[in-house]
C-alpha cells in the first residue's frame, strides 16, 4: 500500500505532520502557561480567559476560521500589524495552517496540563519551599515534571487532532496543495473530483492509522511516566 | 534562644502561644492531638501565616507581625521532617538528599556523615516509592539536615509508623542529637519519644503553652499533667562513673545522687535513666540486710493526695534532683510525709530504665 501513495500523496502527509508539530510547537509553551495561570492565580479576568481558551472547543471550526479571518487576515488588527512591521503573512500559508491547528488544539492541551498540575500534591512544594527553593525553582524542579505525564499525554492528543483538523484550516488558509492542504483537506478535494474516491480511501487509512499511532503512543509514553514517579 | 510568640484564631480553636527555649538542644512540644501542635510547627517554618506572630531563632528575627516583617519560608534555612516523609517521587533518595543541601550555602553538615548516621547508604540510588515507612522517614530527616538548618523542626516524625519501625528510628534520632549541635524542635504526643529524646518540655493544652522547662523539672512536677499519669517517672541525666566488674554493677552520678544499675556495655559517658514513681519505695529506716542497692537520702518537697484511690504522689529531692514516688494514703500518715521531712527513697537497681544504651 505504501508503494500505491504518489509523489503528491506523500507531500501530503509530510505537510500534515509538519503543520501538527508546528501548531505543537507553538502551542505548548502557551498552553502550559496558560493551564498554570487557570490553576494558580486567582486575577481579574481569570473567568473570562478561561471561558476564551474553551471556545474553540464548542463553536463550530468554520466559525473559528473566520475569527482568526477577522484576526490574523491582511485586513485585520494583528494581520496587518504582523505584515506591516515582520512581513509575516498567515492566510493562506502553511504557518496560517498551524495556527488554526494551535487554536483548536488548545483546549485540549490546557485541559490536560491544567488536571495534571491540579494534580501535584501542594505537600510537596510546600516541603520544597522549606529546603530553600524559590517559586520559580519550585516550578521547574517539583510542579513541571511531576505534571509532565499529564503535559505530554495533552501534547500527543492535540497533535493527533491537529491531523485531522478541517473547518477553521480551510477557512483561514485555504486548500493550497503543497501548503496548507493537509490529510482531511486532500481527502476532501480527491472526494470532489471525478474518480478520487480510491485516493480518498488511501488518504483515509493513512489518516486512521496516525490516528490510532498516536493515542497508542499517548497511553504507553504516559504510563511510563507515571510509573517513573510511582504512581 | 528561640522565642516564639504566636496567635492566630482558626475556625474552631484559637492558638496563644508563648514560650522561650534555650539553644542548642531539643525541645519536645509534647500534648495530645488538637493541642496546636503542627500549626505550631507550620507557623515557625512560615508556611502558615498566624494572624500575630513573633519567631526568632539565635537572635535572628524570622517573622514579627507588630514590624510587618515575614521572612518567606524558603529564606528561613529551618529545616522541617514532616509526619509524611514527603520525598519527591521524581527523584532518587540520592536527589532528594541533595535538594535542600544544593540550595544551602555552605555549612558543616556534611553528606557523607548524614548518610552514615542514618544509615541509609544502601538506599542512594532507590526511588521513594520502594522504600518502607522508617526508610523514607530516615531519608526525609537527612533531606532536612543536609539543608544546613538554623533549626531543625519535626512533626510526629514517628506517628505514622508501627512500634518496631518507631524502634527502628529512635536511636537514630538519639545520636543525631548527639552530633550536630543543632537546635531541634520535636512535636509528639508519645511519651516514650518525650523521655527519650527532650532536654526542654513545652507542654501544650488546648492551644495553649501551659509549661516551659527542663524535662528532669517538668517530669516530675507533681500537679502538672506528666506527673499525674500513671506511667509517671523521673528522668535523670547521670554521669557514668564506675563499673565494677567483681559485683556486675555500674555507678551513675550526678550532683548530689548516685545509683547503682546492672552493669553497662555501652561506652557512654552520660546516660539517661527513667525512674517510675511506681517503683520508689520510701522509708524512715533501713533494715541492715537488703536487695536494693540504691538507698537515697533525701527531703520531701510536696505531696498530692490522690483521694479518689487513696494514693498520694510524693516528690523527694536528692541532692539536686528530684525523683517521684507513688505510695498509698496510709504509707504518707504512716511515715508522716510532709513537705520539708527527711526521707529515704529505696530504688530497686533493676527497676531503673536506661534509656541511652
Amino acid at each position: 500500500m505504501w508503494q500505491a501513495l504518489s509523489p503528491d500523496e506523500w507531500q501530503v502527509v509530510r505537510l500534515t505532520l509538519a503543520v501538527a508539530a508546528r501548531a505543537i510547537g507553538f502551542g505548548l509553551p502557551l498552553a502550559v502557561a496558560t493551564a498554570l495561570l487557570l490553576s494558580r492565580q486567582r486575577f481579574f479576568g481569570r473567568g473570562l480567559l478561561d471561558t476564551l481558551v474553551h471556545l474553540p472547543l464548542v463553536l463550530p471550526p468554520v466559525v473559528v476560521g473566520w475569527l482568526l479571518l477577522l484576526t490574523f487576515g491582511l485586513r485585520g488588527p494583528v494581520g496587518a500589524w504582523l505584515f506591516a512591521h515582520f512581513g509575516i503573512r498567515l492566510v493562506f500559508t502553511t504557518s496560517g495552517a498551524a495556527l488554526a491547528c494551535t487554536v483548536m488544539s488548545f483546549p485540549l492541551m490546557v485541559r490536560a496540563i491544567r488536571l495534571s498540575l491540579e494534580a501535584v500534591d501542594p505537600a510537596l512544594v510546600q516541603a520544597a519551599r522549606t529546603l530553600g527553593a524559590g517559586p520559580m525553582d519550585r516550578l521547574v524542579s517539583i510542579v513541571l515534571p511531576l505534571a509532565l505525564p499529564g503535559v505530554v499525554v495533552g501534547a500527543i492528543v492535540a497533535f493527533a487532532a491537529c491531523l485531522g483538523e478541517f473547518g477553521a484550516v480551510i477557512t483561514f488558509a485555504a486548500n493550497i496543495p503543497g501548503q496548507t492542504q493537509t490529510l482531511p483537506l486532500a481527502i476532501y478535494a480527491a472526494l470532489q473530483s471525478p474518480g478520487g474516491e480510491e485516493v480518498a480511501a488511501r488518504l483515509s487509512l493513512i489518516s486512521v492509522t496516525l490516528a490510532i499511532a498516536g493515542l497508542t503512543i499517548s497511553e504507553a509514553l504516559g504510563r511510563r511516566l507515571r510509573a517513573r514517579i510511582g504512581r | 534562644m528561640i522565642a516564639l510568640r504566636l496567635r492566630h484564631r482558626f475556625e474552631r480553636t484559637t492558638l496563644d502561644i508563648d514560650f522561650n527555649t534555650p539553644t542548642p538542644g531539643t525541645t519536645v512540644l509534647f500534648g495530645p492531638s488538637g493541642a496546636g501542635k503542627s500549626s505550631i510547627v507550620l507557623a515557625i517554618a512560615g508556611l502558615l501565616r498566624a494572624d500575630h506572630t513573633y519567631v526568632s531563632v539565635d537572635g535572628v528575627v524570622l517573622a514579627d507581625t507588630d514590624t510587618h516583617f515575614f521572612m518567606p519560608p524558603e529564606q528561613r534555612r529551618i529545616g522541617v521532617v514532616f509526619q509524611d516523609a514527603r520525598l519527591f517521587p521524581h527523584m532518587d533518595v540520592q536527589a532528594n538528599l541533595r535538594y535542600g543541601l544544593r540550595r544551602a550555602p555552605a555549612g558543616p553538615i556534611r553528606f557523607d556523615d548524614v548518610v552514615a548516621l542514618l544509615g541509609i547508604k544502601a538506599l542512594l540510588c532507590r526511588r521513594p516509592h520502594t522504600l518502607s515507612g522508617g526508610e523514607r522517614q530516615r531519608v526525609a530527616i537527612g533531606r532536612a539536615l543536609l539543608s544546613q538548618p538554623r533549626l531543625l523542626l519535626m512533626d510526629e516524625p514517628l506517628a505514622g509508623l508501627d512500634t518496631p519501625r518507631k524502634a527502628e528510628i529512635l536511636p537514630y534520632l538519639v545520636r543525631l542529637k548527639t552530633m550536630a549541635a543543632l537546635p531541634i524542635i520535636y512535636v509528639t504526643h508519645a511519651l516514650d519519644e518525650l523521655t527519650r529524646l527532650a532536654d526542654t518540655v513545652v507542654l501544650l493544652e488546648q492551644g495553649r503553652a501551659v509549661v516551659t522547662g527542663p524535662l528532669s523539672d517538668i517530669a516530675v512536677r507533681t500537679g502538672l499533667s506528666l506527673a499525674a499519669r500513671d506511667d509517671a517517672a523521673a528522668i535523670l541525666t547521670l554521669r557514668v562513673s564506675s563499673h565494677d566488674p567483681v559485683r556486675r554493677l555500674t555507678l551513675l552520678e550526678a550532683d548530689g545522687i548516685s545509683l547503682l544499675v546492672p552493669m553497662l556495655n555501652a561506652a557512654t559517658p552520660t546516660v539517661r535513666v527513667r525512674i517510675p514513681a511506681r517503683e520508689v519505695i520510701l522509708a524512715s529506716a533501713v533494715p541492715a540486710t537488703i536487695s536494693v542497692h540504691n538507698v537515697l537520702q533525701g527531703v520531701v518537697r510536696a505531696v498530692s493526695q490522690d483521694h479518689g484511690r487513696h494514693q498520694a504522689l510524693v516528690e523527694i529531692t536528692i541532692g539536686t534532683a528530684t525523683v517521684l514516688a507513688r505510695v498509698t494514703a496510709d504509707a504518707v500518715e504512716r511515715l508522716a510525709l510532709t513537705p520539708g521531712a527527711p526521707v529515704l527513697a529505696l530504688v530497686k537497681s533493676i527497676s531503673i530504665d536506661i534509656l541511652d544504651a
